[in-house]
């Protein structure tokens, strides 16, 4: 080893490590995700075990579990809520990407589609919220066309109820959201596979049975996946849409916050906070070990 | 090479007659214009032709993957025109890889025998004899991403053979495969034909392949077959210029042709049937067909034209020298490819004075449009 390269100056200061243009160019990348993720979410741990003092404690966990808590209820409505329009979007948005492989690559449809999916996507919050009140609510356009035609729709109470009106809203963005993560997956489907199943006796329904729903189902499950995690984590639509009471868990996490009745529960917000990311981090590592499970079947 | 398959394969084989078979795209693109070919039982048929000819559509009709507009279809004597792909009972290799990417090989090959409701045991060891078969028995457990392109090949060659079919189908499968890994699964391919005896149709490009492993390659073009024949016979006695040109490589060079001989490189060649009549023509000459020698200092005349070697190209099995002719010899600066020995190719240089005369093997002359 007599003539092992010796470090110098700033190299050997970084043991070896020689800085590369490439690594600098995700140094803004970095700083963003430990100044808006990781920081916050130490924050968020810590201050889930500390008091108002700053003194360790557990009563901030035991807060969420007693028997006047409402946080069980809401997290019990979350899940449901988020489960609901997962499965509900994965499934038409499944339905409506394989809708649109079978268009033509460079047609104007396709293009049409996943670029107006690509902003629905996106189309969440208050613009959301508004959009459909000025659809569907007492006054809303549509309830006000039918009553002048003479039909009768009832109370509009339902679009305030999160498990109705706000289900239907979070549809709006979860099945585009759908399209445009699974499309990919079902374009990667070869049209030999289907071929190669029919000469060799198959038919279409063992061809989705067999062949195209098993190299699929990775990518789907995972794109629920992603789906449930986008309605379990989603705010801003549900704060301007539901503005009595909290029924699901990022309100009531706002509410800690923000109560001008009930002062001094942020740690026991953070606790909550806390909760949501063990639930979402589940779903995450899921979500990457059958993504990488399906990148090997499919070439995307 | 042989027009006929072997007996053993016959025995084993099933006769495919496809009769005036049509086929139209987008209302006005004749893919396939009243294509007709008879394949004896066990036969290895290869369909060969350029781009956009219509020998994939023509496999693919067989298949039943595509409609005929026109035509019938038989297979063991029977119409089998309407009959849908998953009743055809053909195997088919597909030029893309096109195994099942969420099972091994050994459930790639079982998957169409468990179609046919074969028990398990029956699977297993007719899987493992396929997989022995393309001799990838120790890859029975691995998945197409852990196989190479050739091996996949291999699998998928093995899961159509073992639903024992009337007929097996192969659409370029070689075509993404390496030259080296080609021409050993080339090999393969037709040694487990010969021994399985199936009968088989073969679409390709690349002439080599056809040549090399076809009882007979049919030639296509615009929807047609040209002519269908052994290997040897097409490359040396082929029916029209467009086969003349399309397998192996091809010299034009104007000559004269009188009583069915043409007059070129001051010599004669004996004319093929389907030639053009008396008068100025164009022979379609293999470079093998024209002799070269040094032309002799000073002013002597021999028999031959004389050219001027442009290249001298060492092709490993044999060599290539390309001349261009005088002005003066009546070709008026044609280049003439001229195979040679590979141990000759170091004796011409280019500027070298050299003399081209045909060899005297029969050609096809066409008429001068």
């Amino acid at each position: 080893m007599a003539d092992r390269p010796v470090l110098t100056g700033t190299r050997r200061a970084l043991g070896g490590f020689r800085p590369s243009g490439a690594l600098a160019g995700v140094v803004p990348f970095f700083a963003y995700t430990t100044v808006f993720l990781l920081i916050p979410t130490i924050v968020v741990v810590v201050g889930a075990f500390v008091d108002g003092s700053g003194r360790p404690t557990l009563d901030n966990i035991a807060a969420l579990g007693g028997s006047t808590s409402s946080f069980l209820p809401a997290l019990q409505h979350s899940l449901v809520l988020s489960v609901v329009t997962a499965v509900t979007g994965a499934v038409i948005g499944a339905v409506l990407a394989y809708a649109v492989s079978t268009a033509r690559p460079d047609g104007m449809l396709k293009r049409f589609v996943t670029a107006l999916c690509g902003v629905l996507a996106q189309f969440g919050g208050v613009a959301l919220a508004f959009a459909f009140m000025a659809t569907f609510s007492l006054q809303g356009f549509l309830t006000v066309w039918l009553t002048n035609l003479g039909i009768d729709t009832g109370s509009s109470l339902w679009l305030y109820q999160w498990d109705k009106g706000l289900m239907l809203v979070y549809l709006y963005f979860q099945i585009p959201l759908m399209l445009i993560v699974f499309l990919p997956a079902v374009e990667g489907i070869k049209p030999q596979w289907r071929e190669a199943t029919e000469t060799l006796g198959g038919t279409t329904w063992t061809y989705w049975r067999r062949v195209a729903g098993p190299i699929l189902m990775p990518s789907f499950i995972g794109a629920t996946l992603l789906l449930f995690t986008n309605a379990f984590s989603a705010y801003a639509t549900a704060a301007a849409l539901i503005s009595q009471a909290s029924p699901i868990v990022p309100l009531q996490i706002g509410g800690t916050f923000t109560s001008e009745v009930i002062l001094g529960q942020e740690n026991v917000g953070k606790a909550m906070a806390m909760a949501m990311v063990v639930v979402v981090a589940l779903v995450m590592w899921l979500y990457a070990w059958l993504d990488k499970r399906a990148s090997r079947w499919l070439v995307r | 090479m042989t027009a006929t398959p072997s007996p053993a394969a016959s025995a084993r084989g099933t006769e495919v007659r496809l009769t005036d078979l049509t086929r139209v795209y987008a209302g006005s693109v004749r893919a396939l214009d009243g294509f007709t070919l008879h394949m004896a039982p066990g036969e290895f048929v290869a369909l060969l032709g350029p781009s956009g000819c219509g020998k994939t559509t023509a496999l693919r009709l067989l298949a039943g993957l595509e409609d005929a507009d026109g035509g019938t279809i038989e297979v063991g004597g029977k119409d089998v025109t309407s009959v849908p792909t998953n009743k055809r009972d053909m195997g088919m290799v597909f030029q893309a890889y096109s195994l099942f990417p969420h099972m091994t090989a050994r459930q790639n090959v079982e998957f169409g025998l468990e179609l046919r409701r074969q028990d398990k045991a029956t699977r297993h060891q007719r899987a493992a004899e396929m997989l022995d078969l393309v001799g990838l028995s120790k890859q029975a457990d691995r998945f197409a991403h852990q196989m190479s392109g050739g091996q996949q090949q291999r699998v998928a060659l093995a899961r159509a053979l073992a639903i024992e079919p009337q007929v097996l189908l192969l659409d370029e499968p070689l075509s993404a495969l390496d030259a080296k890994v080609r021409s050993q699964l080339r090999d393969e391919i037709r040694r487990i034909q010969l021994e399985v005896g199936t009968t088989t149709l073969f679409v390709t490009h690349d002439q080599e392949e056809a040549l090399a492993v076809a009882d007979r390659v049919g030639v296509m073009n615009a929807g047609r077959l040209e002519q269908l024949a052994s290997p040897a016979e097409l490359y040396k006695n082929p029916a029209t210029p467009f086969v003349a040109e399309f397998v192996g490589l091809t010299n034009r060079l104007r000559c004269t042709v009188s009583g069915g001989v043409a007059t070129v490189l001051g010599g004669s060649v004996p004319l093929l049937a389907g030639s053009a009549g008396d008068g100025p023509a164009v022979v379609l000459i293999r470079p093998e067909g024209v002799e070269i020698s040094t032309a002799p200092a000073g002013s002597g005349s021999v028999a031959g034209a004389s050219a001027s070697v442009v290249s001298a190209s060492f092709l490993g099995a044999s060599g290539k020298i390309v001349a261009r002719l005088d002005a003066s010899a009546g070709g008026g600066g044609e280049l003439v490819s001229v195979q040679v020995d590979n141990t000759d190719v170091t004796a011409y240089a280019p500027g070298d004075r050299v003399i081209l005369s045909p060899r005297g093997d029969a050609a096809l002359a066409v008429a001068v449009s």
